[in-house]
């Protein structure tokens, strides 16, 4: 089909509107309408994955239209081996949030299932997008499905979650949008093409990027611009704490490989030690601050943050293994084969997929539980396994994934990335080998606390085990966390070529070659 | 000198004010004449005015002219401009009749002021002298002091009203001062010979001083009718104390007219002293923008936020003039008209929200709306985020056009301070959103206005998200102005 893409985009936005209009008086209906929109729109994707031929350098399904031609802004979208992967994880992670909140939500359940599906078609927007402007109207828009998720059905503190949510992420990308114009003015373009090509000067590239920088780093989140993720993940429902760890934070580790490597990629190798150093406190010091945490969701949301800084570290650790020379030219690389940087590369993408599914699966969790006791707290609950056994066979299964235990997908992206930074520098590898120790640390702990020992809540005993709806959301990705840990390989054959021409993109300089 | 010639065939290039002229003195008769129960007649004739001046200018587009002995000028800018204040203003009209009629100020007069305030910035949108400039400005204001003073009997408006009648009074007189010198230096009053002589690169020292001095008094003059820091004084009163049918026709169709007015003034005429004005709007827009977003922070009344709103969105308007390129210009052009759209989407809601015997303008009054009337609470949504710049509503646009103008001059820094002035903005707009959507309504509620407004709002709200989609074609319209 000529624009599947374009479907996949649009189609969920229509569909939401229409439930908008069957209205919250016909809930029964407009659920039904969501899943069956969210069902198509997950089936076309897998279509869209058919048709997709993982041998062929360069973006495919592209479409291409003028939108604004006074400013050369077109509605330009096509996918790559990356895009694809992440449009693969929204539409199913929003088929499953559709299903997971069916009874749940009771309060103007139309309008959450809308809000849901507005979000799909925006995001996949952003990881097709080829033109900086239209990637950036769909990046900006996308917030504000999550900011009324937040506020209208978040918990106690929610407004002030849903305002910090958007302020921050608001604030992180209007330097991006500078930046971009600043580009379009030297270029004539925001094709992200011909941004790509555009001479940068080094000045030029380092404003550029910590603008981009701050855009994606508040988005991944990584530390110090973190503290809003645990405020919008504790106050946030069950669904929207799945689509922002599972989706949301992976746009801004899509914008460092879209963006930040192939426009800057000189001033990326140049700043490319912070960022890794603020991963790997992001990965073991924020480590430490989930085991402490005495909330269920805040100990996953910090867990996100600290799973999330592998994404950056095997991203960012390509510029110590590979070291170029003033000149432009690659002048040595550790090991001697570009192997590790693609460990790196491609480990950190299958740690974004991995995380989706682990996060997601996390929150629904503590989904099932909240909506039983209406608390989060770790020391509430005690002994659950008593009155829960299926539901606590799947959480000790999402947990260990999470500790990364070989033969989950977990274990698969953090080994590649400390394998391929392990090139680059002894030190990195070793700190983030820590969090397996830390992260198996508070999960298993939260483990025993919540689902072994004694039940000292006397209505711990009372809970009914999983019903066959929450079984289905649970089963499916138990299947994806095991299907990706036993055999990533159909991924990486996905990206390998993409990753192959970001590679070469990111080490191709752009400064005027010194004769 | 030489003489000059009446020609009678001239008259048609102003058609649509000498209709106007006619219509105010057969309404202002009637209205004398109809009782009580056709008191609608005056508002339907108010609005059939405005439709068929509109189509009339709308037919003038594409003619270029000076006529009246140099004094009246028909060019794309006048045309265009008019036809966008014509239908602004119906669309005010069918916004006002019912706020005026639920607080009992339904008056004849009412329309008359409006459609007399109209009068004058048609004459200013065709000004080629700088009397003619100064006549439709006062026309304009005069009109505008009045229907303020309409609710006659609350101190709040009649305090709004005095106070901006003397503060515009001082504007206008320093405005004219400034005019003097010009006419001093040049010779003349006609806007072409004053460009002409302006340009002239051989002028004394002494005759750029006084030229520049007189531009000082007209910056003055035109950011005060803006509403720019630091001659903003008036507005967040005013908006405040004022009808709230007023405050909307004050704070959307008078900005186009002092646009043109800028236009007028300092692009057509004192365009060779573009890189003097261009460095007085810099700082007047950074300051405009700075402390529009700072102070609505701590506002607890809508109209009085709104009214800071519009300040800091004069900034941005005013940053569009300083880049002194074409482009730049037409973006400006596109942010006021994306503005008044915005800003008559905005009063539209909250006028929705008023009822017999209670005037709504405190934000807590939006509370709960979005379960009351989820649509009205969807237009204002929209609203709020597109005045905070959120794609993809037409103000993201209308900024990203200015942005684009102000770094392609090379001000990436004012573009900096900008995007982080409307980051600090958005969070008084989420707080109207958190209001509408996130907290419980106290009371019950239901919208008891009319079927037009609600049609009229619901198209008003839904072109800021359509626009949005498609700004293209309004984009070339603006550019194609200059």
């Amino acid at each position: 089909m000529e624009s599947l893409l374009s479907l996949l985009i649009w189609l969920p936005i229509v569909g939401a509107v229409s439930v908008l209009v069957i209205g919250n008086n016909r809930s029964d209906l407009a659920r039904w309408v969501s899943v069956v929109v969210s069902l198509v729109v997950f089936a076309l994707s897998l279509n869209l994955w058919a048709g997709f031929d993982p041998s062929i350098q360069g973006m495919q399904f592209v479409e291409n239209s003028a939108w604004i031609p006074q400013f050369n802004i077109n509605y330009h979208i096509g996918i790559d081996g990356i895009s694809l992967l992440l449009i693969l994880l929204t539409t199913l992670s929003t088929f499953l949030v559709i299903i997971a909140g069916w009874e749940v939500i009771q309060n103007r359940a139309a309008d959450y299932m809308a809000a849901f599906l507005i979000m799909e078609g925006l995001i996949i927007g952003v990881f097709s997008s080829l033109d900086a402007i239209l990637f950036y109207v769909f990046w900006e828009a996308s917030l504000i499905p999550m900011l009324l998720i937040v506020g209208i059905w978040g918990g106690q503190n929610r407004v002030y979650a849903a305002i910090k949510f958007f302020l921050y992420t608001f604030l992180g990308s209007v330097f991006m949008l500078v930046s971009l114009i600043y580009m379009y003015i030297q270029g004539g373009s925001f094709s992200l093409a011909a941004l790509n090509e555009l001479p940068l000067s080094l000045t030029e590239q380092s404003w550029i990027f910590w603008a981009f920088f701050l855009a994606f780093a508040v988005k991944v989140p990584m530390f110090p611009v973190h503290t809003w993720l645990p405020d919008a993940h504790v106050q946030a429902p069950t669904g929207g704490s799945v689509i922002l760890a599972a989706i949301m934070l992976k746009m801004g580790g899509y914008g460092f490989f879209r963006f930040s490597l192939p426009i800057t990629p000189d001033a990326s190798s140049e700043f490319a030690i912070i960022v890794i150093a603020l991963s790997l406190i992001a990965i073991v010091y924020i480590g430490f601050v989930a085991l402490v945490q005495k909330d269920m969701k805040k100990l996953i949301a910090y867990s996100s943050i600290s799973h999330m800084g592998f994404v950056t570290l095997g991203v960012f650790a390509l510029f110590s293994i590979v070291k170029m020379g003033t000149d432009g030219q690659i002048y040595s690389i550790a090991g001697g084969s570009l192997e590790s940087v693609y460990l790196g590369l491609e480990g950190a993408m299958i740690q974004m997929i991995s995380h989706g599914f682990i996060s997601a699966a996390l929150f629904l969790v503590v989904g099932v539980l909240y909506e039983r006791l209406h608390s989060r707290e770790i020391s509430s609950y005690g002994g659950v396994i008593n009155s829960m056994p299926k539901f606590t066979g799947f959480a000790v299964l999402f947990a260990l994934a999470n500790a990364g235990l070989p033969g989950t997908s977990g274990f698969v992206g953090e080994f590649m990335v400390i394998l391929g930074s392990l090139q680059a520098n002894f030190w990195y590898a070793f700190f983030a080998a820590m969090i397996l120790i830390v992260g198996a640390a508070y999960t298993l702990w939260m483990v025993k606390r919540v689902f072994w020992g004694p039940i000292v809540n006397s209505d711990v005993s009372t809970l009914s085990d999983i019903n066959a709806r929450e079984f289905i959301v649970l089963a499916i990705l138990a299947v994806a966390v095991l299907a990706v840990g036993v055999y990533p390989q159909p991924l990486i054959e996905v990206m390998h070529v993409s990753m192959v021409s970001l590679l070469e993109q990111a080490l191709t300089t752009k400064l005027p070659v010194a004769l | 000198m030489m003489d000059y010639q009446f020609n009678i065939a001239d008259l048609c290039f102003a058609l649509p004010e000498l209709f106007l002229l006619g219509a105010i003195s057969v309404i202002l008769l009637l209205d004398l004449f109809v009782s009580e129960r056709f008191q609608n007649l005056t508002y339907y004739l108010t609005l059939a005015t405005l439709a068929v001046m509109g189509y009339f200018a709308a037919g003038l587009i594409g003619e270029s002219t000076v006529i009246f002995d140099g004094t009246f000028v028909l060019d794309s800018v006048a045309s265009t401009f008019k036809v966008f204040i014509a239908g602004f203003s119906i669309v005010a009209m069918v916004y006002s009749r019912y706020y005026l009629r639920v607080h009992s100020l339904l008056k004849g007069e009412y329309f008359v002021l409006v459609l007399l305030s109209v009068l004058g910035m048609m004459v200013m949108a065709s000004a080629h002298s700088l009397l003619t400039v100064y006549l439709g400005l006062e026309i304009m204001s005069l009109s505008l002091y009045t229907m303020i003073a309409i609710a006659r009997d609350r101190a709040v408006a009649v305090e709004a009203a005095l106070k901006y009648f003397i503060l515009g009074a001082i504007a206008s007189g320093l405005l004219l001062y400034g005019m003097s010198m010009i006419y001093g230096v040049t010779g003349s009053l006609n806007i072409a010979d004053i460009a002409s002589f302006a340009m002239i690169s051989s002028l004394t020292s002494e005759q750029v001083l006084i030229l520049n001095f007189g531009l000082v008094f007209l910056v003055i003059g035109v950011a005060f009718k803006f509403g720019a820091v630091p001659f903003h004084m008036w507005v967040p009163d005013v908006y405040h104390g004022a009808p709230t049918s007023v405050t909307m026709f004050l704070s959307t169709v008078p900005k186009i007219a002092a646009t043109v007015m800028l236009v007028r003034l300092l692009i057509d005429g004192l365009g060779g002293l573009q890189a003097y004005w261009a460095d007085l709007f810099m700082i007047l827009a950074i300051l405009s923008i700075g402390l529009g977003s700072l102070v609505a922070l701590m506002q607890t009344n809508i109209k009085r936020l709104l009214a800071y709103s519009t300040i800091s969105h004069i900034g941005f308007i005013l940053l569009g003039f300083t880049t002194g390129v074409v482009e730049g210009y037409g973006a400006a052009a596109f942010y006021v008209l994306a503005y008044v759209l915005m800003s008559l989407a905005a009063f539209g809601t909250i006028i929705v929200l008023n009822k017999q015997g209670f005037e709504a303008d405190q934000i807590v009054d939006f509370r709960g709306l979005s379960k009351h009337s989820p649509w009205f609470a969807l237009i204002m949504l929209f609203v709020m985020l597109s005045m905070a710049g959120v794609p993809p509503f037409i103000g993201f646009y209308s900024k990203l056009f200015i942005l684009q103008q102000v770094v392609s001059a090379g001000y990436i820094y004012l573009a900096v301070a900008a995007v982080v002035f409307a980051v600090i903005s958005a969070y008084y707009y989420l707080q109207i959103i958190k209001t509408m959507y996130f907290d419980d309504a106290e009371k019950e509620f239901s919208v008891t206005a009319p079927l037009d407004m609600r049609i009229i709002l619901s198209i008003n709200g839904t072109l800021i998200l359509v626009i949005g989609l498609m700004p293209s074609y309004w984009m070339e319209l603006a550019i194609s102005l200059f």
